[in-house]
């Protein structure tokens, strides 16, 4: 790919990453700057590995057996390589969150769903919970719809509520950068916008990666624009000038929508 | 036109062919168990009476009771569920959250669900070899109820890790994500939303166990007891005996089988009477297996 340097401050950086599932070799050699408090964006045909990519940051391949890192992933202020082996993926996952492409929340109540980050960093005061769960609910713009009923069963929400609780579980615990999985894939387009809007407003706060398959909300939302294919990150770049003026003939075949 | 026509007739013969055969096979099983439940409801129920429960077996059919039998099987159902019950499910979390799938645990997994299916009366000799001979434990409440745990141990094992497989994956990623340990995710997760499943299949066994005879004999429990074994409370200080652990003891199964062997009509009365109670003991654990799990289900749907 083209080297491209972003003149931005850096929150986290992937250093000539690869990934193996076993044999088979899933991301190679991938270099991706993640500029701080901006929304970072993967998009790319089924398959391409940004999925891949984006699970390396907070190390969610540590879950199963046979899957290996090589190289880095740097995280700052710190410049620490998240995914050596001696650092711990559970402080890993403590100071990056991640929001899932289906909505994901525990069959308990909408409370408890937003208190169990703290809940597993020890925190069980009352009033420091109470305070959290309402501030992250304001945070993942579901307060409104959600403070009469808190003590019910998160399945009580609908599929676009469940996926803002699912931010708002991921926002209690002031993660440093907020990883989203095609987080709207599986929602209407009224709760897509609602959410879209959402990550427009965290930003102020937070740094956001997101895979989309959605080309248009990588258009509409992010700010820089990684493409990838087979498990290489083909071209990256600020997201105008992708979709305006890509510098690879793959990535314009595949924004034109000649593949993929 | 025609062809197709004739076409869904012949398919919708087949269909209603196999409608009735499954029909009469439903019927031939039910009708057989209900008329065996009334059968045996019909010849023992004038026998149930507070004296029934509450005397000792007798020379005398009409004196004979189950006192000893039913307090026996109570007891040794407490050490079965209390010593297969965390063994059970410690091990299937072991085995569904902890293990690595590898060829060991292919082989530890297909031990099981083959011990699974293990005659009872091979448990009763393992149990005659380690827990009398061995570890000397006597013919006792406590040997009864190890052997019987050792039974439905495999049962129990087998439940959880069904009740544990079903729990999708996005939930433990869920909370892996925000930071959870491994036994955080058990404690907090997969044990609660499993603990139906669970329940269920901890009752199962304890209703197998409950009729189970085969072992009992094995490990040398009595035909004939009139005594009961110390009680587990006591109104001095330490207040809870253990001592009854190792006294001799009989089940209801093991009387039944006594009184139904005996030639006089009268004793075939009590046998009947005694299943009645021994139905009732199974039907009221397997109504609160079904109650817990309607309970457990009821919050969770995925």
């Amino acid at each position: 790919m083209s080297e491209t340097t972003i003149h931005e401050k850096l929150k986290a950086e992937v250093k000539d990453l690869n990934f193996h599932y076993g044999n088979v070799h899933a991301l190679k050699n991938i270099n991706l700057p993640v500029a701080e408090k901006k929304i970072t964006a993967l998009i790319g045909p089924s398959g391409c590995g940004k999925t891949t990519l984006l699970r390396c940051f907070n190390r969610m391949h540590d879950l199963y057996p046979h899957n290996r890192y090589e190289g880095e992933v740097i995280l700052n202020p710190e410049n620490i390589n998240i995914t050596g082996k001696d650092i711990d993926p559970i402080e890993v996952r403590m100071r990056i969150s991640m929001v899932f492409q289906k909505p994901n929340p525990f069959p308990k109540s909408i409370y408890e769903n937003v208190a169990y980050g703290l809940r597993v960093r020890g925190v069980n005061k009352k009033s420091m919970l109470d305070e959290k769960v309402e501030a992250s609910l304001r945070g993942a713009a579901l307060w409104n719809e959600a403070k009469d009923r808190l003590y019910n069963s998160a399945f009580d929400l609908s599929g676009g509520q469940q996926q803002r609780l699912c931010i708002a579980r991921a926002l209690a615990t002031d993660p440093e950068i907020l990883l989203f999985d095609e987080p709207t894939s599986a929602l209407d387009p009224i709760s897509t916008a609602k959410i879209e809007e959402l990550m427009l407003s965290l930003k102020k706060q937070i740094t956001i990666l997101i895979v989309t398959h959605n080309m248009q909300q990588a258009a509409r939302i992010s700010d820089y624009t990684g493409f990838m294919m087979l498990g290489e990150l083909i071209e990256f770049d600020k997201t105008d000038k992708i979709f305006t003026a890509p510098s690879e003939k793959l990535t314009e075949d595949y924004i034109t929508g000649r593949f993929g | 036109m025609e062809d197709i026509k004739k076409r869904i007739a012949i398919s919708k013969l087949w269909n209603n062919a196999f409608l009735i055969v499954g029909l009469l096979s439903t019927l031939i099983g039910l009708v057989l168990l209900f008329a065996l439940f009334i059968d045996l409801f019909i010849e023992g129920a004038p026998r149930l009476s507070y004296k029934f429960f509450a005397s000792f077996p007798s020379r005398f059919p009409e004196q004979a009771g189950i006192l000893s039998a039913w307090v026996g099987t109570s007891l040794v159902m407490l050490v079965t569920a209390a010593a297969a019950i965390p063994l059970g499910v410690a091990a299937g979390i072991y085995l569904e959250e902890y293990a690595r799938k590898n060829w060991v645990t292919g082989i530890i997994e297909i031990n099981i669900t083959n011990l699974a299916g293990v005659p009872s009366i091979i448990y009763g000799l393992l149990a005659l070899g380690l827990f009398v001979y061995f570890f000397k434990f006597g013919e006792s409440i406590l040997t009864g109820g190890l052997a019987l745990a050792l039974l439905i141990l495999p049962m129990i094992i087998m439940a959880t890790r069904e009740a544990i497989r079903a729990i999708p994956n996005s939930i433990r990623e869920a909370s892996y994500a925000l930071g959870a340990t491994k036994w955080q995710t058990v404690k907090n997760h997969i044990i609660p939303y499993s603990m139906g499943g669970i329940l269920t299949g901890i009752i199962i066994g304890l209703s197998r166990a409950i009729g189970e005879t085969a072992p009992i004999i094995t490990v040398g429990a009595l035909t004939f007891i009139a005594f009961l074994p110390v009680s587990p409370f006591s109104a001095e200080f330490p207040f809870i005996s253990f001592k009854w652990l190792l006294d001799p003891f009989t089940v209801m199964p093991i009387q039944m089988f006594n009184w139904v062997s005996r030639p006089q009509a009268e004793f075939h009365v009590n046998a009947a009477a005694a299943g009645i109670v021994l139905l009732i003991m199974t039907l009221v654990m397997n109504a609160v297996a079904i109650y817990i799990r309607y309970k457990f289900r009821k919050k969770i749907k995925w």
